[in-house]
């Protein structure tokens, strides 16, 4: 999803070149080393058409102020290390262009909600990966172990194909407003991954996986509020995997 | 799951992040029968509640046809009766199950949780006994009742 009525006036730029324009960054503090709690902290950096997020966030450690903390790895929206609330969204800081957001007004950077943080925008992300623990996401297969490999076909691999996508960023768990209340939810992360084994046709424990779900914080929890399918940044149509897991729960068979 | 390392000794400070902790399986699971009962009853609602609102807006007079003989008129026939019935005991258990999810999602405190479900149980509980004993209790013309109390169908 690409916000596309906001807009970019850059100043008149020279042709082959790239505009720059200045833009402010309203960042939510945390310092838990202090008692003063989140604030709000508000940076202004010279910035390009060419930038993402991320470079402004580079941009205020590196120059401004060394001790905003922040978590990425590859900045190329593989890894799924920085997940963050921009301008109330979820999304990827190193997949966002500045240019697409609407940099008259300042952008706000808050961590994920739903998950403890520790400080500034990292999140404690260990209650969503022990979410995703409990759904056993790897493969479990029964029998003599082929000599070869596990053959399957091309509709086989068609069925799950959408869920292999996941990179664990925390997107869109951090945005379902079930999961903000309690975190006792498994959420759309930990469901999506048991998806793409329980209607993998070479794995064997479906059976399990889905009364694994079928439990009372399980899928029958998930309200459709479809926040999940907007809040991902792989395009995952997370809803819909979650309700082919709710009618696999209800037939008892994959 | 992580383990909390500073449990065991007398001086422990509780982790704060124990409260995001997963606790895992709380209760017996009912959720799926709930939520396919959600899904069965909101259909049957639909029907239920637009021929109730054909039959008593639309057909013959209209609006204008409900009075007191009306209602006497059709909880004379069990169709009605068990039509009525339905309605009542499905939709009061549709909306009770709603705000009990709403509950479930919003309310913060297990305290506050429980007062609320608590006063929400009792409310259905007493609605639906309450109707149930109307609709199959109801007389028009209660004998021994003051006759200038009662409807013109009474007489004779």
């Amino acid at each position: 999803m690409t916000a596309v009525a906001e807009r970019n006036e850059a100043p008149e730029a020279k042709a082959e070149e790239v505009p720059s324009f200045q833009v402010t960054m309203r960042i939510a503090r945390f310092d838990p080393d202090s008692d003063k709690g989140h604030r709000w902290e508000d940076f202004t950096v010279t910035m390009h058409g060419t930038d993402r997020v991320l470079d402004a966030l580079h941009e205020i450690k590196w120059h401004l102020d060394g001790s905003l903390t922040f978590r990425r790895s590859c900045a190329h929206g593989v890894c799924g290390s920085d997940a963050m609330r921009i301008n109330g969204r979820n999304r990827l800081a190193c997949k966002t262009l500045l240019k697409d957001l609407n940099i008259d007004k300042p952008i706000t950077v808050e961590p994920i909600k739903g998950l403890p943080v520790e400080k500034d925008l990292i999140v404690d992300m260990e209650p969503f990966f022990d979410s995703y623990r409990e759904v056993m996401p790897f493969l479990v297969a029964k029998g003599q172990e082929p000599s070869r490999e596990r053959l399957q076909s091309a509709e086989q691999r068609e069925r799950f194909d959408d869920t292999t996508k996941c990179i664990l960023c925390a997107a869109c768990t951090s945005s379902c407003p079930v999961f903000w209340t309690d975190g006792q939810y498994f959420g759309p992360a930990a469901i999506v991954n048991a998806h793409r084994f329980i209607f993998d046709s070479r794995d064997d424990a479906g059976e399990q996986r889905l009364e694994i779900l079928n439990s009372k914080e399980g899928v029958w929890r998930c309200r459709t509020t479809f926040n999940c399918s907007e809040a991902c940044p792989r395009g995952i149509q997370v809803t819909k995997a979650i309700a082919e897991v709710k009618q696999a729960v209800i037939r008892g068979r994959v | 799951m992580a383990t909390n390392t500073s449990s065991n000794s007398p001086t422990a400070i509780p982790n704060p992040t124990t409260r995001y902790r997963r606790t895992g399986q709380r209760g017996i699971n009912t959720e799926m029968l709930s939520w396919l009962f959600m899904r069965a009853s909101g259909l049957l609602l639909v029907i239920l509640v637009f021929g109730h609102l054909f039959v008593n807006l639309w057909l013959g007079l209209g609006v204008k046809g409900i009075d007191f003989a009306f209602v006497a008129g059709k909880w004379s026939s069990p169709f009605w009766q068990i039509w009525d019935l339905m309605m009542l005991w499905l939709g009061l258990i549709h909306g009770g199950n709603g705000v009990r999810t709403i509950i479930n999602d919003y309310a913060r405190g297990s305290t506050s949780r429980l007062v609320l479900k608590g006063l929400l149980y009792v409310a259905v509980v007493v609605t639906i006994v309450l109707g149930t004993l109307v609709i199959f209790t109801f007389d028009p013309c209660p004998a021994g009742a003051e006759p200038s109390l009662l409807p013109a169908i009474c007489e004779g």
